[in-house]
C-alpha cells in the first residue's frame, strides 16, 4: 500500500526537488506530503507503521508464511481495497431492496419462490433472500472493518506523535506559496515575532495554531533572523480517527443489540389486556443471548382505542390519528394510565411498546343446529384498504353433531349495499357496520397437527353453501342481530357494539444508547475531519539595512483553501504599520538565491 | 385553497424563469468563447499546465480567488457578461418564488411544506437554486449557472406533471417532528449534490476536452469553465457539506424510525439505497485521496453517486415499494 495516498493539490504547486523519498510503509491519511511538500529541512515524523519498523520496502518482502500473510495484510489495509470494499458493500446491498427478504416480508420469498421455482432455488441457495445476513455481504463488512482496524491503528500512533511534533521548520524561500505577506516595521524583529505568534495562537484556552519560534542563523543576504513557524487543524486528523472508531465501536454496538434483544407481538382488544410474558405474545422472538427472566412482568390493558380519519374530499378517508389509551400495571401491582400513538411508543421497563397496526374485532356468535353455543370470540379482522375494508375467519370445530363451521367474509365498517347486492365500505369509522359472510362446511383439518393460520381458512376440502341458483349463498349481519345459517347449520350473531383491537409491538434492545453515541461521535468526527481548515503559516522577521524590520510570511493550506490568504494578511495584521508594501514576496533579495543552499 | 393554487403558479413561474435563466447563462458562455477563439491555443496551453497538477514550472499558483475566474480569469476582458447578469437576476427570482410557493404550501396544508414527493422536489430544486446563487456570491460560480438553472427547470416541470397531489394534511407515521428535521437536511443535501454533480460533471467534460477528446472540439464554451482541479475543489466542498447531511438524514431517519416503525434500521429499500447512497460517496471521499483514483475517476464517484441520489427518489419511492412510500401518489 506504500504511498498510494495521492499528493495534495497544495502540495504539488510546491517544488517537489527537496520532497523525502518515498517508500516503506507510510500509513495513509497521514498528512506526509503535506508535510514534505514544506521543503522544511526538519526531518519528517516518523510515519512508519508497526509493519516495517525494520525498514523493509513491500517491493522486497521476504519470501515464506510471514511474508505472505504481510503482503497480504498491507493489502488489505491499503486505501485502493479500502476503496474496492466500499464499492463493493454498494454493489451487495443493491439485490436485498429489489428482491423480498425473509427479515422483512417472509411472506413475499415464499410468494417468489412459488412464482420461480428454478431461479428463486438458486437465489435462494445463494442467499440473495437474506441479503443482509448472507456471507457474502458479511465478509464484505466485516473485511472492510477488518482493513479500518489495520488502518486506523497506525495512524492513531502517527497523529499521536505529529501532535507532539514541532511544527516544520521555516523554509527559505518563501516565492512560491500560494498566500504570501510582507511588511515592514519599526518594531524589532523580536518583538514583531511575539506579537505575530500570539495573534497566531490566538485565545489561550482554545489555542488556533501550534506556534513555535525560532532563531535562525544568517544566511546568503540575509541576516540572522527570528522565525515562527506554526500550524493549525490538527482537529482534523483527530475527527478522521474519531470518525472510523465510531464507525466501529456502531458496529459492535449494533452486534451486541442483535444478542440481546427481543420483540414480541400482540393483539390486544378493547377491554382486554395481555402480561410481559413469552407465552403471552402472539410472536416473539428473542436474540442468542436473551433470558426470557430478563422480561419485566408487567401487564396491560387496553381501555379505549380512538381514530381519526380525514373527511375532507382531497385526502377522503385518509387517516388522521390514532391513540390506544391503556393502563399499565407495574410488578408491584401500582396502575397508571397511558397513551401509544403511531410515532410515541410507550415507554415501560426499559421496553418500547409500539402501536403497529389497528381494526376491528366484532363479537361473533354460532350456535349449532342443537341451538347450542359452539363458538362466542371476538374476531380480529384485518383491514385491507384505507376504508377499512377488514376480512376475518371464523372457525367452529366444536358443533354438536356433523360437519364443522367455517365462515369467511369482510367486515365493512361504513357498509353501503348496492343493488345488485354487493356492499362495500365507504368510510373507515363503524357509523354503520355490516358483516358479510360466506359459509363453508366440512372437516377443518384442525386435528391433524398442522399448525394452521388463524386467518386463512383452507376453504377447498370444504362443501360451500349454495343458493338455488348454484351462487355463494352471502349472509349479512348488522350489529345485534342473529341470522340463521344456511342448510340448517344453526345461527350467528353478530354483538351489539363492535370492539376494535391494536396490534402491539413490544421491543427491548439495551445498544440503542450505544448505538446512538456512535452515530453522533462518528457524525462530529465526519464533521470535524472535512471542516478544519489544515494550514500552515511562516513567519520570518530581521533587521533591514535601513533599521527597520522586515517581516515576511507565507502560508501552506491542506487542498484548496480560499481562507488561507486570509489567514496570512490577519496574522500580519497585528503589526503596527510602518509602511506596507503589499502582498508579494518583499525581499526581492531572496528571490536570487539559490535553492540548494538551504539544506 | 387559493393558497394552494397561488403557490402552483407560483412554481410555474419559477420555472419558466429558471428556463430563461438558463437560456441567458448559455447565450453568456457562447459569447464568451466566440470572444475567446483567437486566444484559445494559448489560454488552452496555459491551463492544461495548471490542469497538469501544478508542474515545477508552473507560475506562482494562482491566489484562491483566481481560481475560479473562467478561463482563470483574464478571460472575460472586454466581453459583456449581460447574458449572465440576466441569469443571475432570474436565478435570485426563481429562488425568492420558489420560496414562496413552498411557505404557501405549508399555510394551505397547515404543516411543514415537505411531506410528499412534489414537496420534496420544489424545496429541493430550492435548496439548489439557492445554493448557486449563494456559491455566487463568494465566487465567480456563473458559469454552473446553466446547468443549475436547466435542472431546476426540468425539475419542476416534472414535479408538477408528474408528483402533483394537492395540499393536505399527514397521516399519522409522518405526524413527528423528526419530518421536519430528518426530511428537511436530506432535501438540503440533495439540493448540495445537485450543484456538486453539475460542477463533477463539468470537470469530466473539461478534462476531457483539454485531452483532446474529438467529440468535445466543438464545445468551446467548456474553455470558459475554471480547470479541472478548481471544478474539483468546488465540487468536493459541496459534496463534503452534502456528505454530513447525509450522514445526519440516515441517522435521523433512523432514530425516527426507532419511534415509528419500532426499529431503527430494518434494510426496507429506502433504507438500503440511502445506505448505497452514503457509501458512494464515502468511495469518492476515499477516491480522492487515493493514488491513482484521484481527479476524473473520483468524480464519476460523484456521477454515480448523485445517479443514485435520484433512484433513491424516484425509482425507490415509485417502482420498490416499502414502509417509506409516502409519495403521496397512489
Ligand atoms: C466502514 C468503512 C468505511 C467508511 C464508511 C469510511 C468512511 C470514510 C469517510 C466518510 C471519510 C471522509 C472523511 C474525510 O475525507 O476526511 C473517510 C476518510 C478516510 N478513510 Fe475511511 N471509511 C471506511 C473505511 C476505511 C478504511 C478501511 C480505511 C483504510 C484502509 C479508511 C481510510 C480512510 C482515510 C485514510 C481517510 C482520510 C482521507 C483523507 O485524508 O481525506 N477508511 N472514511
Amino acid at each position: 500500500m506504500s504511498g498510494d495516498q495521492k499528493p495534495d493539490v497544495a502540495a504539488a504547486e510546491v517544488p517537489a526537488g527537496s520532497r523525502p523519498h518515498r517508500g516503506g510503509y507510510v500509513p495513509h491519511g497521514i498528512d506526509d506530503e503535506f508535510a514534505e511538500a514544506s521543503g522544511a529541512a526538519e526531518p519528517a515524523p516518523d510515519t512508519r507503521g508497526a509493519g516495517d519498523k525494520d525498514g523493509s520496502t513491500p517491493s522486497a518482502p521476504r519470501i515464506g508464511v510471514v511474508g505472505m500473510l504481510r503482503w497480504m495484510w498491507r493489502q488489505l489495509t491499503s486505501m485502493r481495497v479500502a476503496l474496492m470494499l466500499l464499492m463493493l458493500l454498494a454493489v451487495a446491498a443493491v439485490p436485498g431492496s429489489v428482491l423480498p427478504q425473509r427479515g422483512q416480508d417472509p411472506a413475499a420469498v415464499a410468494e417468489y419462490l412459488g412464482d420461480h421455482p428454478d431461479l428463486g432455488d438458486w437465489l435462494d441457495r445463494l442467499g440473495f433472500f437474506d441479503v443482509y445476513t448472507s456471507v457474502w455481504f458479511s465478509a464484505i463488512y466485516l473485511l472492510l472493518f477488518v482493513s479500518l482496524v489495520g488502518c486506523i491503528v497506525p495512524r492513531t500512533a502517527a497523529h499521536w506523535r505529529a501532535l507532539r511534533a514541532r511544527p516544520p521548520q521555516v523554509p527559505f524561500r518563501f516565492t512560491r506559496f500560494p498566500a504570501q505577506a510582507s511588511a515592514t516595521t519599526g518594531l524589532a524583529p523580536d518583538d514583531a515575532v511575539e506579537l505575530v505568534a500570539a495573534r497566531l495562537r490566538g485565545p489561550r484556552y482554545l489555542p488556533t495554531f501550534r506556534v513555535d519560534r525560532r532563531t535562525e542563523a544568517a544566511r546568503a543576504h540575509r541576516p540572522e533572523s527570528r522565525t515562527i513557524s506554526a500550524e493549525r487543524g490538527y482537529l482534523r486528523e483527530t475527527g478522521n480517527l474519531v470518525f472510523h472508531l465510531a464507525l466501529l465501536g456502531l458496529l459492535v454496538s449494533v452486534a451486541l443489540g442483535q444478542m440481546l434483544h427481543y420483540t414480541g407481538q400482540a393483539i390486544v382488544t378493547e377491554g382486554r389486556g395481555f402480561a410481559n410474558a413469552v407465552v403471552d405474545y402472539d410472536t416473539f422472538t428473542e436474540g442468542a443471548w436473551f433470558r426470557p427472566s430478563s422480561l419485566v412482568p408487567f401487564s396491560m390493558t387496553l381501555d379505549a382505542f380512538d381514530s381519526e380519519f380525514a373527511s375532507e374530499t382531497v385526502a377522503f378517508a385518509q387517516a388522521r390519528d390514532f391513540t390506544a389509551h391503556v393502563t399499565v400495571t407495574e410488578p408491584d401491582g401500582t396502575r397508571h394510565p397511558e397513551q401509544i400513538k403511531v410515532n410515541h411508543p410507550l415507554v415501560t421497563d426499559g421496553a418500547k411498546i409500539y402501536l403497529q397496526g389497528n381494526g376491528f374485532a366484532p363479537k361473533i356468535t354460532v350456535t349449532d343446529s342443537d341451538g347450542e353455543v359452539a363458538f362466542s370470540q371476538r374476531v380480529p379482522f384485518l383491514p385491507e384498504d384505507q376504508l377499512y375494508t377488514s376480512r376475518g375467519v371464523v372457525k367452529v370445530p366444536d358443533v354438536s353433531r356433523g360437519d364443522q363451521i367455517g365462515l369467511v367474509g369482510y367486515f365493512l365498517p361504513t357498509a353501503v349495499v348496492d343493488d345488485d347486492g354487493t356492499a362495500r365500505s365507504t368510510f373507515p369509522q363503524p357509523l354503520d357496520p355490516l358483516l358479510v359472510l360466506e359459509v363453508y362446511r366440512g372437516d377443518l383439518g384442525l386435528d391433524d397437527g398442522v399448525p394452521r393460520n388463524v386467518y386463512r381458512l383452507d376453504t377447498a376440502s370444504l362443501t360451500p353453501s349454495v343458493d338455488q341458483d348454484g351462487a355463494r349463498v352471502k349472509l349479512l349481519v348488522r350489529p345485534g342481530e342473529t341470522v340463521d345459517l344456511p342448510d340448517g347449520l344453526g345461527t350467528v350473531t353478530l354483538g351489539e357494539d363492535v370492539p376494535r383491537y391494536v396490534a402491539l409491538d413490544l421491543r427491548h434492545d439495551p445498544s440503542l444508547a450505544y448505538v446512538l453515541t456512535f452515530a453522533l461521535l462518528a457524525l462530529g468526527g465526519l464533521a470535524l475531519s472535512l471542516f478544519t481548515p489544515r494550514r500552515r503559516v511562516w513567519v520570518r522577521a530581521f533587521a533591514s539595512a535601513d533599521g527597520t524590520t522586515v517581516v515576511e510570511a507565507a502560508g501552506l493550506a491542506r487542498g484548496d483553501d480560499a481562507g488561507l490568504q486570509g489567514e496570512v494578511d490577519r496574522a500580519m495584521s497585528v503589526l503596527p504599520e510602518l509602511e506596507d508594501d503589499g502582498a508579494g514576496p518583499a525581499a526581492g533579495s531572496a528571490e536570487a538565491e539559490d535553492e540548494t543552499t538551504k539544506d | 385553497m387559493e393558497m394552494a393554487n397561488l403557490s402552483v403558479l407560483l412554481v410555474w413561474a419559477a420555472a419558466t424563469a429558471l428556463a430563461i435563466a438558463m437560456i441567458a447563462f448559455a447565450v453568456d458562455l457562447a459569447r464568451l468563447s466566440g470572444a475567446r477563439v483567437a486566444e484559445r491555443d494559448a489560454a488552452r496551453e496555459k491551463v492544461t499546465v495548471a490542469a497538469g497538477g501544478g508542474a515545477p514550472e508552473a507560475e506562482p499558483a494562482p491566489g484562491p480567488a483566481a481560481a475560479y475566474g473562467p478561463g482563470n480569469g483574464t478571460a472575460a476582458g472586454g466581453v459583456s457578461r449581460k447574458g449572465a447578469g440576466i441569469g443571475m437576476a432570474l436565478s435570485w427570482l426563481a429562488a425568492a418564488m420558489l420560496l414562496a410557493a413552498i411557505v404557501l404550501r405549508g399555510l394551505a396544508s397547515g404543516r411543514t411544506p415537505w411531506a410528499n414527493m412534489y414537496e420534496f422536489v420544489l424545496v429541493g430544486t430550492f435548496v439548489a437554486v439557492a445554493v448557486f446563487v449563494g456559491v455566487c456570491t463568494v465566487r465567480e460560480a456563473r458559469f454552473l449557472g446553466a446547468f443549475v438553472a436547466g435542472l431546476g427547470a426540468t425539475f419542476l416541470v416534472l414535479a408538477q406533471n408528474v408528483f402533483f397531489v394537492a395540499a393536505t394534511g399527514l397521516q399519522p407515521a409522518l405526524q413527528n417532528y423528526w419530518l421536519v428535521i430528518h426530511v428537511g437536511v436530506a432535501i438540503t443535501a440533495t439540493g448540495i449534490f445537485t450543484v456538486a454533480f453539475v460542477s463533477s460533471v463539468l470537470q469530466l467534460l473539461r478534462d476531457a476536452r483539454d485531452e483532446g477528446t474529438p467529440w468535445l472540439a466543438a464545445w468551446r464554451w467548456l474553455d470558459q469553465t475554471p480547470s479541472p482541479t478548481a471544478l474539483e475543489a468546488l465540487s468536493f466542498r459541496l459534496n463534503s457539506v452534502g456528505f454530513v447531511l447525509w450522514t445526519f438524514t440516515l441517522i435521523g431517519g433512523a432514530i425516527w424510525a426507532e419511534d415509528a416503525w419500532g426499529r431503527y434500521w430494518g434494510w426496507d429499500p429506502k433504507e438500503v439505497w440511502s445506505f448505497v447512497v452514503w457509501v458512494v460517496y464515502a468511495a469518492y471521499l476515499h477516491a480522492r485521496t487515493t493514488r491513482g483514483w484521484s481527479g476524473r475517476r473520483a468524480a464519476w464517484f460523484v456521477v454515480v453517486g448523485y445517479a443514485c441520489v435520484l433512484f433513491n427518489f424516484t425509482g425507490v419511492n415509485l417502482v420498490i415499494n416499502g414502509k417509506h412510500s409516502y409519495s403521496g401518489l397512489t
